[in-house]
């Protein structure tokens, strides 16, 4: 257990070993070592990349080539794939690494955070976030939540998501006991830990939903819970409705939610008392957000008419980095966020996503982009055709050569850090272009219509 | 099929994995046997046996050994 005041020596004892504002990547993984990292870093002016512990060493090798960082933050286990940089300090089984680069990008001055948009298709597209950002989000998030210093949340989330690092970010700024682990819902270990320390809420994406409904949860003792968060995707209108039913029989919070990296973390929350009234609503818009729907150029006023959802508010991020050159960049999209999403409004205010913009998939969480899949795999395999399409959580992989099925399977989930379920292929004649070559995706929904 | 060839197709499906190597697997001991495919696996055993397992059993259910040890609990008999 490490307290407020330990933390805080903690953090000096690594920033002490970093002598000026600079590029960090930060290896994360839920203990006390990557929260040390984290809040000594955004605190001392020191910018972090929060990258998954689990990512991809080829991928991670391609951003450190892209991005430069003067260090590296990572469990002790990871140290040895970086003979070439210089041990510097470690603490809480995690190490500083010094990396061998002689100049850093210049870094804007309003820069805090680097986070990844999606899980690691190798992307090298980063969120730029500013100490505003996290602050004005942070302080909304134990506004609209009521968190207080008695809360104590149980990390369930990568800490490298938006989403969870929201959690850990929000309870922070409370001053509540943040319960770190990496176990998950089907280890013995994580309901122990839960229950002996007695957690008093924790958030999910809708696959955490399913597994805790898979393991009849409803049905443990679970009397220190309070409140359940659910962001990163739609739950189904069924579970929805049993997990609020559950909360609302039990005297629990049941809270969804919705938002993007590209705005901190969280956009809006549908209020408890509503959790049961408006299955499917994303909610209102977060205290200091505001939503508005545009067509075109034109805003729309009336309800249940779809538009492209806008969001406006102080922890809009300041834009995005593909390359080192961009670090320097300042806000771009300036409070105002198109997020890409097709939403609805009722006739109460209350908002509804229906559809998306973009051609990405939550896939148990994460966003996985559909045309750079496609891409990595056209690039990886040269005898073959392929279109990427689907619904959350199941991508659908259209590819025009047989005998690569399984080596297109296993490549995929590698790039990703997905397990392998969450990919179905299927061998077709060809891919269906029009004229100009561009792929007609409307006619591979049939693949998966009926089981939507 | 005997309920042993039943019980190792279930792992071969769920988990991605060939016959030949289900007899040492334990949860998280293969990347394709982590949180996402233990759902699966648990899926695919409840269909294939016609049963409901009990939560402490899904979460005791660490290996290929352990869990024919837990199956026998539902009638099934290796």
């Amino acid at each position: 257990m490490v307290t407020y005041g330990e933390l805080h020596s903690a953090k000096q004892r690594l920033i002490a070993n970093i002598r000026e504002r600079c590029l960090v990547f930060s290896l994360c993984t839920n203990s006390v070592g990557s929260v040390v990292g984290y809040a000594g870093f955004i605190t001392n002016n020191i910018v972090p990349l929060l990258l998954n512990s689990n990512i991809d060493y080829e991928s991670l090798q391609n951003l450190i080539s892209v991005y430069k960082p003067s260090y590296l933050w990572l469990p002790d286990c990871l140290v040895e794939k970086f003979t070439k940089f210089e041990c510097v300090y470690g603490e809480f089984n995690y190490t500083l690494l010094r990396t061998n680069f002689k100049d850093g990008y210049k870094l804007f001055d309003e820069l805090a955070l680097l986070m990844a948009t999606s899980g690691s298709t190798g992307s090298p597209k980063l969120v730029r976030q500013s100490h505003k950002n996290i602050e004005a989000n942070a302080k909304s998030i134990v506004k609209y939540l009521g968190l207080d210093n008695a809360e104590r949340p149980i990390t369930t989330l990568p800490m490298s998501y938006s989403y969870g690092l929201s959690i850990i970010n929000s309870h922070l700024l409370a001053g509540a006991t943040i319960l770190l682990t990496n176990k998950s819902f089907f280890e013995k270990e994580f309901w122990s830990f839960f229950k002996e320390h007695q957690a008093t809420s924790f958030g999910g994406v809708p696959y955490t939903y399913e597994i805790l409904d898979k393991l009849r949860f409803y049905r443990m003792e679970l009397t220190s819970l309070k409140t359940m968060t659910q962001a990163g995707g739609r739950l189904s209108a069924k579970l929805h409705e049993k997990i609020a039913k559950y909360a609302k029989e039990n005297d629990k919070n049941f809270i969804v939610m919705y938002g993007q990296t590209e705005a901190t973390a969280r956009m809006s929350y549908l209020p408890r008392e509503k959790s049961l009234e408006k299955i499917g609503s994303i909610g209102i818009a977060i205290p200091g957000g505001k939503f508005s729907l545009i067509h075109e150029d034109y805003q729309i006023m009336e309800p249940n008419i779809a538009g492209e959802l806008v969001y406006e508010g102080p922890n809009v991020a300041l834009g995005y980095a593909s390359c080192g050159e961009d670090l320097v960049k300042g806000d771009e999209f300036r409070g105002r966020l198109l997020t890409g999403d097709m939403a609805k409004k009722d006739e109460d205010g209350y908002y509804y996503i229906v559809g998306r913009k973009k051609r990405f998939l939550k896939i148990f969480g994460t966003r996985i982009d559909l045309d750079k899949s496609e891409e990595i795999i056209r690039v990886q395999f040269n005898d073959l055709d392929c279109a990427c399409s689907g619904i959350d959580d199941k991508m659908y992989i259209f590819i025009t050569n047989e005998a690569l099925r399984h080596q297109v399977i296993k490549f995929i989930s590698d790039k990703t850090g997905l397990n392998q379920i969450a990919f179905n292929v299927k061998t077709i004649k060809e891919v269906p272009r029009n004229d100009s070559g561009k792929i007609l995706y409307h006619k591979l929904t049939k693949y998966w219509i009926s089981r939507a | 099929m005997t309920n042993l060839e039943k019980y190792t197709n279930a792992f071969v499906e769920a988990l991605n994995v060939k016959a030949s190597e289900v007899e040492d697997l334990a949860y998280q001991s293969i990347s394709e046997w982590d949180s996402v495919g233990h759902m699966a696996l648990m899926a695919t055993l409840e269909e294939v046996f016609d049963i409901m397992l009990d939560t402490e059993d899904v979460l005791a259910f660490s290996s290929f050994k352990k869990g024919k040890e837990i199956l026998t609990k539902y009638n099934v008999k290796f």
